[in-house]
């Protein structure tokens, strides 16, 4: 009797099974491929994945430091090693720190900005190379490798940023007020480029593996060429000092200014190194602030957001081939 | 019955690039086209996979079988054409995809888990089933890297085996772990079948086909050679594989230069005790000639000739040759005449084939032919399968 009841519901399981699935339509196979169609059901197979998205996060972190005594601590090991080095050789020898009160929370700030967005490229670029095996095994939304790459240099950015409140307490100067207007923007200016450059180069990087070489250079490039380890008013005062006509400085500015990494750099300096709000300890004068810091925030926020659209897009388009190319 | 699997007309094209570095890429730009080769891994391939249905893609290497199921799980795109699914997918192309080294089979099983579309929760509740079918309970918090291979293929196994999908893709993945084991994948496969779930498999052994499948599709080169029941496409991919060996032989035989002596079946001809000649079928236990008629071009010593007889799946049932029977063939010349004399075969009803192979003194292969005569069985309907014995039950 029991044998009966079992084969009875399993042929109810059975039907049930055809019963739902005729009533479902015929959909192809992987991606959909419209351009501007294919957005919604991207956002949707993403939104799907949400849990797998946390647990390869959560696989980068938990195995990078796996077998190690100090485990994710070591995460601080390398910011925190070049805030030595940068307070020692440019603060103390090339005397940086005399024009810049609180020398290592100003760098720390920029470092940790400079360090999420390092690590996210980095990481981003190589993401789906590096997932290989899962690429050509089984279909995902591959989205989800780059983007758990930025997930995982986000959790880092995190413990940094404990640090870089923790030292602003420290020293007596923790952030008030108006300061924090700027650290949400600017957080999200990084997350939103850093996400859409990982898109673009990962994608990228699977048909030309010559950019994650490329992409190494273009890092340090870009860190020496944000506001990191000086302040951002010594590239206009070096202009000033050339024979450029003021129209062209002034354009020479703009430029400069309107790299957003740039502007979330001084973002996070604007909120954790209070410093910035006082005087020069030297010359007594007030420290230059970016004029519209806010607005050209937003703008940058803005052109990332449509960046990181088109960046999905892209990455639709050469998804497509992945599984062959790897 | 709905279709879930719908692919029409589809091709695929794999272009081989000789050339990779940007270097090479831009000294040859403009004429790249003579470092690209292309490949058509797939070639207009119509195939509609009804609900519920197991069926088993069969091929040689290189035939596209594993093309044909990456398009239908999504990770190749079609080039022409279109792949069109229905319901839930789940691939299982590869045990332990995403497994990492360094993490321990607890997190490993959810992270596997969750790549293979089982929800946390769903992994939650299954995670003792998990760890019990995969019978390493004592490791599951130790590092996967210090596993056994086998343990490693065991407990990805064990994951896979709890997807819940509407169409299931597996690829050569059965192959795994000792045989008690085997035989538990199995059984879950045909669990799966009980559930009404679609099943497209990927498989070199032609046994699972004959065992598993309601259907077979047979690929060569790309291309759809057979589609129909396992037993007609096991004919098929028997004879293409038949035609691939003799082709090598023959240019082997080139390739060495050396004439070999040429000896062949001239015919073959069964005859059954009771003087049946054409469209024999034996009854129970009857006996059967199988006679031979051999040509030889040059005079040759010491030949071997074989017989078997094979279901028409291809398995040898029974094999005998001259050597085994103690008996000497003698020098062949022109024609020579010969017959074996079956005595009585305990065959269950079904078709069989008789094979024939004729070898020279050293044993190298001079002439082969896998189905040289057919015949079928009778039965009397108290039996399955190729044995027959009288049955009798009592109780005591």
């Amino acid at each position: 009797m029991g044998r009966v009841e079992t084969l009875k519901e399993m042929s109810s399981v059975v039907t049930d099974r055809s019963a739902a699935i005729a009533s479902e339509p015929l959909r192809p196979a992987g991606p959909r491929r419209g351009f501007a169609t294919g957005t919604v059901s991207s956002i949707r197979d993403l939104v799907a994945q949400r849990e797998l998205l946390g647990m390869l996060v959560r696989r980068e972190l938990k195995a990078r430091y796996k077998d190690s005594a100090a485990g994710f601590l070591w995460s601080l090991g390398r910011p925190l090693a070049m805030l030595l080095i940068y307070y020692l050789a440019l603060g103390q020898f090339l005397g940086a720190a005399r024009s810049v009160v609180d020398f290592a929370i100003f760098i720390y700030a920029g470092l940790t900005a400079w360090g999420f967005y390092s690590e996210a490229i980095l990481a981003g670029t190589g993401s789906v190379v590096a997932n290989a095996g899962l690429v050509k095994k089984i279909y995902l939304p591959r989205e989800i490798f780059p983007l758990s790459a930025v997930g995982s240099a986000l959790f880092n950015f995190g413990v940094q940023l404990v640090v870089l409140v923790l030292a602003t307490i420290v020293v007596g100067k923790f952030p008030v007020g108006d300061d924090w207007v700027y650290f949400p923007l600017a957080l999200a200016v990084l997350v939103v480029f850093a996400t859409a450059m990982s898109l673009i180069l990962s994608a990228v990087n699977v048909y030309l593996r010559d950019v994650q070489y490329l992409v190494d250079i273009f890092i340090m490039v870009f860190f020496w060429l944000s506001p990191i380890v000086y302040l951002w008013s010594f590239v206009r005062d070096a202009l000033l000092d050339t024979t450029m006509s003021p129209a062209t400085q002034e354009l020479v500015m703009n430029i400069y200014l309107s790299n957003p990494i740039t502007l979330a750099v001084i973002g996070f300096q604007e909120t954790f190194w209070a410093a910035g709000d006082g005087v020069h300890p030297e010359t007594k004068v007030p420290y230059a602030h970016v004029p519209d810091l806010a607005l050209r925030l937003g703008i940058a926020l803005a052109v990332g957001i449509l960046l990181l659209w088109v960046a999905q897009r892209i990455f639709t388009r050469l998804q497509a081939n992945f599984a062959q190319e790897l | 019955m709905t279709t879930v699997v719908e692919i029409e007309n589809l091709s695929k094209r794999f272009v081989i690039r000789k050339e990779k570095s940007l270097k090479e890429r831009v000294v040859n730009f403009g004429r790249s086209q003579k470092f690209k080769e292309d490949f058509w891994a797939l070639r207009d391939v119509d195939v509609a996979i009804e609900a519920g249905t197991t069926v088993g893609l069969i091929g040689p290497n290189g035939s596209g079988k594993s093309t044909l199921l990456k398009m239908i799980g999504g990770i190749l795109q079609p080039d022409q054409g279109s792949v069109r699914i229905r319901g839930r997918l789940a691939a299982l192309l590869e045990l332990g995809a995403g497994f990492h080294p360094d993490l321990t089979g607890r997190e490993n099983v959810y992270l596997n888990a969750s790549i293979l579309g089982i929800s946390r929760e769903q992994t939650d509740k299954y995670f003792d089933a998990i760890v019990e079918f995969s019978g390493i309970e004592k490791f599951i918090d130790t590092q996967v890297k210090f596993y056994s291979s086998g343990m490693y293929v065991r407990l990805a196994f064990a994951v896979a085996v709890h997807v819940d999908p509407d169409i299931l893709l597996v690829d050569e993945v059965l192959a795994v772990g000792d045989e008690p084991f085997q035989r538990k994948c199995l059984e879950r496969i045909r669990q799966f079948q009980a559930e009404g779930r679609t099943i497209v498999l990927v498989t070199h052994s032609l046994e699972q086909v004959a065992e598993f499948c309601d259907r077979a599709i047979v690929l060569e080169h790309g291309r759809v050679i057979e589609d129909g029941s396992p037993r007609d496409a096991l004919r098929a991919l028997r004879a293409d594989f038949e035609e691939t060996r003799v082709a090598e032989q023959e240019r082997k035989a080139a390739a060495s230069g050396v004439e070999q002596p040429v000896a062949r079946f001239a015919g073959i001809s069964l005859r059954s005790e009771s003087g049946q000649t054409s469209e024999i079928t034996l009854s129970p236990g009857e006996g059967l000639h199988v006679a031979m008629e051999i040509t030889s071009d040059r005079l040759l010593e010491g030949a071997v000739i074989e017989i078997g007889v094979t279901t028409s799946m291809g398995t040898t049932l029974y094999m005998t040759s001259t050597t085994m029977l103690d008996r000497e063939l003698g020098p062949l010349k022109d024609v020579t005449r010969c017959a074996f004399y079956l005595h009585s075969l305990h065959l269950g009803p079904d078709e069989y084939a008789v094979r024939a192979t004729l070898r020279d003194g050293a044993g190298t292969e001079l002439h082969h032919v896998p189905v040289a005569a057919t015949f079928s069985v009778s039965g009397d309907g108290q039996s399955l399968g190729p044995v027959r014995t009288p049955a009798d039950f009592v109780i005591n």
